[in-house]
């Protein structure tokens, strides 16, 4: 056989890892042909809708239905009563409490569930709602979470605080746990006795998540056949269905779950809402399919939130900037139910990768959880497990000892970054680091910037401020992560006693192409792309002709989902470990067609090439055909193969951030001027995925940093319901970036690879931040808590004095 | 119900006729009426853009247009922009581009940028910040979608250009 093409053409037709792809998924969605929940339309389909609690704390005297019953097209109105008897008005949540499904008796936030109404069109279920008679009485609102700790209020009269709670005894009525990690004795030791200490308190707001697709489910069930069907805005659709099942009672293989397209999720859709169970209940009670899709109020008052951390920090050092030891307790406000998304041994999440990239010798970390009115919830937005939190914590610290040590930021961490030769780096927290070069990427970001001319031109324009001359101030903000991703290793990760493996199955045609299923589902990271690159180069066959499917319960392997930055970590990697079956598998057979020993023949982009004669060799295609149509001694015939992948470590990816902001004093208004992202996320599947997903994780890093918040006030009322006060930016406010990298293989990732969707948030949050708080600095500014809005910049100018 | 109205719409250059309250959104008249499911919803108060449509030459958000405003209207949705052998040059881009990556914003805020691109055919990137304002995407971070639309502007002159 002749090879007509170079070897160079065949590397280039596989589109496999490290080529810019383009992306698979575009074709449906520029189009208009996307398959979101919503769009799913069946035959007698019913329409669901919530009656909700507009008070934040009140005990339920009666619901009356009869009115809303009346009305024509409506079938149903469920309440806590209805569901009692199945045992569904109360459901386990990921965190080990329990929540009510519909108030069982009274309610703990406001737009807490009370009733479901059932119609046959959206606005009869609207409708109807209104025409639900629920008489309350109020109680008194709890929303600090210090008062909530002193107060008499018992929000949850359901636990015995005589019992320990899911992650052990609690101190208070409204506590539910004590996390500790570190070593408290030693750290506050050195705390005592160091050269340098600085101290900081600050408030990480409560935010959301929001995507732009709300969250929403369709239930049916086949009474006939006793299947159930479900389709959902689910990142974790087979946790889903276990949790169906172990709810429902209906047996595992019966319930079908499904998550379509999903119009982004960013931890929102992790969790398991009462709607899902509540539209599964309604179509067994009605017989017909229910769909229950939120509104977007009712996402930002009801589905999880994230942060609502009040943090407090020591950190010591020598004289000479070397830190010695860091001391950080939280009290994190998890409102009315613990319902947190994170692997069950962690209630804080990884909060204890707040040691940063710094080799810092002894740390302590406490963290309290405390019961509130307001929504439950804790997601991980746009970030793995907590660390967004953990990563403004350090980087809020440095900052501030760095002024106590009036040093140059940038100088004091390259002072104390973890060096190359201690990876693998044993924290003080109890991660061990897989691997880092940090000191090369922070000069690349400091140089790439000109980071000197920079601090120069800042110096000229506090005096130019002073003198009258300019009401614009300019900020230079740094940001240097650790994420730790890829959640994670069963020995000490599982959500509901589930180890946080992942899956990959392929299946190779007889013509050479193939469908690769996977336990994990895009919600826009473009996986159905991405996937088939790192198979194109495993097995030797276009990406063109490989097929990623995700997000079917029946056809897809069991896996964790997509959330904390785990798919490429985990699910990439059995991806590539399933594709080495594959292609061990293809050797014999390219062997034997070959008339030699196994191990005289060798992989070679899309082919087995006999050792030593090239112009020898079997395709992938060839031999795809052949495992189909020859009998080959000791061999099954047929291409497939399945990994579970458990992997052995997180991964740890790194970046480095710059942020250059003029803000107009007067107006309180941030302009920014420059933004620098390097990232490290070893090895780099798809560059132009990844340079989007740093894209959107900044901007969404910029929401949080400059405006975002969900509030509340002393009442419980959700302050920020519409996208009128939940600041979500347009074209108009989002600078371009400049991107960039560096690449440091994981050694423990079949392929090296990474993780990057949440790096940009967790890094790009500090980074705005400091931005904003280094503009001050020179002005006696120490700290001041996001969201840095324009009215609370405003206000630190005027607080500092610049107004007058 | 009694109180249900007459309604004629054009859409995507077809003419349809349906009965409808008059309170009823033309978004969920499109979605559900017509099974013209590439406008989504996302808000339902006028801030995300993802209903986005042309109703009568102008960009509006379906969400928060009854159906009775829209009573006689000519709508064009996504689906009307191209097809899938010959797909409209921002669709084009945006795939080129990485303009996207959810999708669920897409189809209204490629709706939008073909109404701007008609109202100012060579728009400078401040222009086209501002003229999808009313357009939230969640993932992309604009970036690659003014690039997207700044790309298919210059390609619609240069054939314009060459037609000339």
């Amino acid at each position: 056989m002749k090879d007509e093409i170079t070897r160079e053409d065949r590397v280039a037709n596989l589109k496999g890892m490290g080529c810019s792809r383009k992306r698979v998924e575009d074709a449906r969605f520029t189009q208009g042909q996307g398959n979101y929940v919503d769009d799913v339309k069946l035959p007698g389909m019913l329409h669901a809708d919530f009656v909700r609690s507009p008070y934040a704390h009140a005990r339920i005297k009666s619901i009356n239905i009869d009115a809303a019953m009346a009305l024509p097209g409506v079938k149903a109105v469920l309440t806590a009563q209805d569901l009692e008897p199945l045992g569904l008005h109360w459901m386990p949540t990921l965190a080990g409490d329990k929540q009510m499904v519909l108030a069982d008796g009274k309610v703990l936030f406001q737009g807490q569930e009370v009733a479901f109404v059932v119609a046959a069109d959206r606005y009869i279920a609207a409708d109807a709602v209104e025409l639900v008679e629920v008489e309350y009485e109020e109680l008194e609102v709890v929303v600090d979470p210090f008062k909530a700790l002193e107060s008499d209020v018992v929000l949850r009269e359901d636990l015995d605080l005589s019992v320990p709670g899911a992650h052990g005894p609690r101190k208070h009525a409204n506590h539910i746990f004590t996390w500790e990690m570190g070593d408290q004795e030693a750290t506050e030791q050195v705390l005592d006795s160091a050269e340098v200490v600085a101290t900081e308190e600050m408030y990480y707001h409560r935010t959301h998540p929001c995507p732009l697709e709300t969250c929403g489910s369709v239930a049916s069930m086949d009474k006939v056949n006793g299947k159930l069907t479900l389709w959902g805005t689910f990142q974790a659709p087979h946790v889903v269905r276990t949790v169906a099942s172990l709810l429902s009672g209906i047996e595992e293989h019966n319930i079908r779950v499904i998550a379509p397209d999903i119009g982004g999720g960013f931890g929102n859709k992790v969790g398991v809402y009462p709607g899902y169970i509540c539209s599964i209940v309604a179509s067994i009670v009605t017989g017909a399919p229910v769909k229950w899709i939120e509104d977007r109020m009712e996402n930002l008052m009801s589905t999880a939130f994230a942060r609502d951390y009040w943090m407090k920090g020591k950190i010591s050092a020598t004289k000479e900037g070397k830190i010695t030891g860091l001391h950080c307790h939280v009290t994190a406000d998890h409102g009315a139910f613990d319902a947190c998304a994170d692997p069950s041994k962690f209630p804080a999440g990884f909060m204890n990768i707040c040691t940063g990239s710094y080799d810092i010798p002894v740390a302590y970390l406490g963290v309290d959880g405390v019961y509130t009115n307001k929504a439950p919830g804790g997601v991980s937005y746009r970030c793995s497990f907590r660390v967004t939190e953990a990563v403004y914590f350090i980087e809020r610290m440095i900052e501030v000892l760095a002024i106590e040590l009036d040093m140059d930021p940038a100088e004091l961490r390259s002072i104390n970054f973890i060096k190359k030769e201690q990876f693998p780096y044993q924290a003080p927290l109890g991660w061990e680091y897989d691997s880092g070069d940090y000191q090369p990427a922070w000069d690349k970001a400091l140089k790439a910037v000109d980071y000197k001319g920079l601090r120069a031109e800042q110096a000229e324009r506090v005096e130019a401020f002073k003198r009258g001359e300019t009401r614009k101030i300019m900020g230079i903000g740094l940001s240097f992560f650790t994420e730790i991703v890829g959640a994670g290793p069963v020995k000490n990760c599982d959500i509901l006693g589930m180890g946080m493996f992942d899956s990959c199955e392929i299946r190779i045609h007889p013509t050479g192409s193939a469908v690769a299923r996977l336990g994990t589902i895009s919600q826009g990271q473009g996986h159905a792309t991405t996937f088939a690159q790192i198979l194109a180069t495993e097995i030797g066959l276009s990406a063109d002709s490989i097929t990623i499917e995700e997000g079917d319960t029946d056809t897809a392997p069991y896996g964790l989902g997509t959330y904390g930055s785990r798919s490429t970590p985990v699910a990439g990697a059995a991806t590539a470990m399933a594709g080495r079956k594959i292609r061990a598998k293809a050797q014999m057979i390219a062997a034997y067609l070959l008339e030699v020993h196994d191990d005289d023949v060798e992989f070679d982009v899309d082919r087995f090439v006999v050792k030593g004669a090239p112009e020898r060799f079997k395709t992938m295609k060839d031999i795809a055909y052949a495992a189909y149509n020859q009998a080959i001694p000791g061999l099954e015939p047929g291409l497939e193969a399945v990994s579970y992948y458990d992997p052995p470590n997180m991964t740890y990816p790194f970046g480095a951030y710059v942020c250059v902001m003029d803000i107009d004093v007067d107006t309180g208004v941030p302009e920014i001027r420059r933004f620098y992202a390097l990232d490290d996320c070893g090895t780099r599947i798809n560059p132009m995925v990844i340079e989007g997903q740093v894209h959107g994780g900044l901007t969404e890093a910029l929401a949080v940093a400059l405006g975002q918040e969900i509030a509340y006030d002393d009442l419980g009322n959700v302050k920020t319901g519409t996208l009128m006060d939940f600041f979500l930016p347009t074209a108009w406010e989002v600078p371009n970036y400049e991107t960039d990298y560096t690449v440091t293989p994981s050694p423990h990732h079949p392929i090296g690879a990474k993780g990057v969707g949440e790096s940009p948030h967790v890094g790009g949050v500090p980074c705005f931040s400091n931005a904003v708080q280094d503009a001050f600095r020179p002005f006696g500014n120490r700290h001041t808590n996001m969201p840095h809005d324009h009215w609370r910049i405003w206000q630190t100018a005027n607080d500092l004095g610049l107004h007058d | 119900m009694s109180n249900k109205m007459h309604v004629k719409l054009n859409v995507n250059g077809e003419d349809h006729e349906f009965l409808a309250e008059p309170r009823e959104l033309l978004i969920y008249a499109l979605r559900e009426k017509l099974n013209i499911t590439g406008p989504h919803v996302g808000c339902e108060t006028t801030h995300c853009g993802a209903c986005t449509v042309t109703m009568n030459g102008k960009s509006v958000k379906s969400c928060t247009v009854f159906v009775a405003q829209a009573n006689g209207a000519e709508v064009t949705t996504i689906e009307g922009l191209g097809q899938p052998d010959a797909l409209h040059v921002l669709q084009e881009n945006f795939k080129e581009h990485h303009g996207l990556q959810c999708g669920f914003c897409t189809p209204g805020m490629i709706t939008r940028a073909a109404k701007l691109l008609e109202e100012n055919p060579n728009p400078t990137e401040e222009e086209v910040r501002f003229g999808i304002s009313g357009n939230i995407c969640r993932c992309t971070g604009y970036q690659n979608i003014v690039k997207s639309i700044l790309s298919a502007a210059s390609e619609l002159n240069s054939a314009k250009e060459a037609a000339q």
